[in-house]
């Protein structure tokens, strides 16, 4: 912004006169401090990006050649910690590890877009008494640290039963749990004017009708995000699992990853090197083809991360 | 809506409100009790009054360093994250040509940055023989023990969450945007320079977004676990053992809830101080346009 002043010289002298060498100083200058911001900028991305980059490359190394330079190339380009490391030292291999993720994953991100929907639009559009007081408990959630209610809650899942199982995992956000959520939808519902629902209620349809087909198409992209931003924390997602599923045969990929690391850390880095390009695949691949929404989900409701 | 009963809309945040009960009301009311009981999931709860507190404030060496310590990661973290990511909000918000390119960069290390993944590659890249070692090698320079001296243990840490400034920044930037051009216009024509311009005009517009990512910032610093425990697990000589690791090995390892519960509150504790500080001196430097917020 502040360069545009710098782009159109121009601006400050009137129209049609000819370039003054006052502004030729300017376009000269604006022309080589933007090129020092590229050069900032595109040097500090590679730094940043580098450990990706490294990563990617080392899972092809062999395991003699991980620690022995920089260079992200693989010199003797090979398969064997992929392979091995799907194999893993348990009786199942990474895909059973992936299956479960994916059966965390599906019930947490629909059960969650569709509470986190009707609950946002329950506070956009009705008033009913004690709204305000409900509103400021979704705000005081969102600052609530999981911590605190961390011990109750698997006592909780204990008493009725639910531990090593999925259910602990998923169901706290299938009842519009994650404040956030609710928050960010509403923001957006807010920005959408009624007229369309307005309407649709003058020509008989219920609140609900108008919510399907109305509020709905209009909230889509926002509903994408929410599924998004779902979607990659579960992945992420290791202290829940770490706490509620102990047999082998249930962990989810960020659990395997951490046994494999316990297992064959010493001699076999080119596997658990392997397993992590793996483990982080899903995220990558789905930001990649929905980034728009992330980086509007995020500008909109504010986000954590 | 007009005509519809003022009920209708708990129909709406029902589930909200049965989850708010279930999952997160009804275990705060009860991690509360349980700090001040002695219970080890066998027996029942056991009220032991104040001395839980009583053990972590004058007994417990170990809460005295993890609180240290975790006050250490999170002061050194929420300022280097955050100042970052402004600065290169500010960059790219010049127009510059390739900015979707650089955002998405800046931003993918925030997406993948929580996984355990990316814990296991920093061990790899901070290790001994590792990546950084190798780098700063053919400069000539020393190899540094990353992990293995306390001094630096935490700092490498620190490094990992500010790697994921890029959350932040794109807040910043959807902030930065929306500031009016015209008002740099009028004061660049007063004279003001580039410095002026950000000083005295943007600063001031986007405090409620510094503000926001302030308190969220700090909040989740505060229950970091993911980094220190893969890549560090908590050593060495405790010097990154941060309080929800404490919490952690102290509810599900030696299954002494209780106690666990009452470190949870001193934290809970910590971060509601600090919060409700920022929100009372928001008043003195947070500025809000009386129009076009929502």
């Amino acid at each position: 912004m502040t360069a545009s002043f710098d782009l159109n010289p121009r601006r400050l002298v009137e129209p049609g006169e000819p370039a003054t060498a006052m502004e030729i100083k300017l376009r000269r200058r604006s022309r080589l401090s933007s090129g020092i911001r590229y050069g900032v900028l595109l040097v500090f991305g590679l730094i940043m990006l580098y450990p990706l980059i490294w990563l990617i490359g080392a899972s092809f190394k062999t395991n003699a050649e991980i620690f022995a330079s920089p260079s992200f190339w693989p010199e003797n380009p090979t398969l064997s910690g992929y392979i091995k490391g799907w194999e893993t030292s348990t009786p199942y291999t990474f895909g059973r590890f992936f299956w479960n993720t994916f059966l965390i994953i599906t019930p947490k991100v629909i059960g969650t877009a569709i509470s986190c929907t009707l609950v946002a639009y329950g506070f956009a559009r009705f008033d009913f008494p004690g709204k305000k007081i409900l509103f400021a408990t979704v705000i005081a959630t969102l600052l609530l640290p999981n911590v605190v209610t961390r011990i109750p809650q698997y006592l909780l899942f204990r008493d009725i039963g639910w531990l090593d199982s999925f259910l602990p995992l998923w169901v706290p956000s299938a009842v519009a749990g994650d404040a956030f959520f609710v928050f960010m939808l509403i923001q957006f519902l807010r920005a959408i004017p009624r007229d369309m629902e307005e309407a649709a209620r003058v020509d008989g349809a219920n609140t609900l009708q108008t919510l399907v087909y109305i509020v709905v198409p209009l909230l889509m992209p926002a509903i994408i995000s929410v599924c998004l931003f779902q979607f990659m924390w579960t992945m992420n997602d290791f202290l829940g699992p770490l706490i509620y599923i102990s047999s082998v045969e249930k962990y989810p990929v960020s659990l395997a990853l951490k046994l494999s690391i316990d297992t064959t850390e010493a001699f076999d880095w080119n596997q658990i090197l392997a397993m992590s390009v793996l483990a982080l695949a899903p995220s990558l691949a789905v930001f990649f083809l929905a980034q728009k929404y992330f980086i509007e989900g995020i500008s909109t409701g504010g986000v954590k991360g | 809506m007009g005509g519809d009963s003022k009920y209708l809309g708990y129909l709406y945040v029902a589930p909200y409100v049965a989850g708010l009960l279930l999952f997160t009301a009804f275990p705060f009311a009860a991690s509360f009790y349980l700090s001040f009981t002695d219970y080890d999931l066998l027996s029942t709860p056991k009220w032991t009054g104040l001395d839980n507190y009583t053990k972590l404030f004058t007994r417990d060496r170990t809460f005295d360093r993890s609180l240290t310590v975790t006050l250490l990661y999170v002061f050194m973290t929420v300022p280097v994250k955050l100042a970052f990511a402004l600065l290169v909000a500010v960059i790219l918000n010049y127009r510059l040509k390739a900015i979707n390119f650089f955002r998405t960069a800046y931003y993918v290390p925030s997406i993948l940055g929580g996984s355990i993944a990316i814990a296991v590659l920093w061990r790899y890249i901070f290790a001994e023989a590792g990546l950084v070692n190798m780098i700063i090698g053919i400069f000539g320079l020393e190899p540094v023990n990353w992990f293995g001296d306390p001094s630096n243990a935490l700092i490498t840490i620190t490094l990992l969450r500010c790697w994921q400034f890029g959350s932040a920044m794109v807040i910043f930037l959807a902030a930065l945007q929306s500031v009016d051009k015209s008002l740099y216009e009028a004061a660049s024509i007063d004279g003001a320079n580039q410095w002026h311009l950000f000083r005295y005009i943007t600063l001031p517009l986007i405090t409620p977004v510094i503000f926001f990512n302030l308190i969220m910032q700090t909040v989740q610093a505060f229950q970091e676990f993911n980094g220190p425990y893969i890549i560090t697990q908590g050593g060495p000589l405790k010097s990154t053992y941060l309080l929800p690791l404490y919490i952690y090995d102290k509810a599900f390892k030696s299954f002494d809830m209780g106690y666990a519960s009452a470190i949870a509150w001193v934290l809970f504790a910590i971060i509601m101080v600090l919060t409700l500080i920022a929100f009372w001196s928001s008043k003195k430097w947070v500025y809000y346009a009386g129009d076009k917020r929502s």
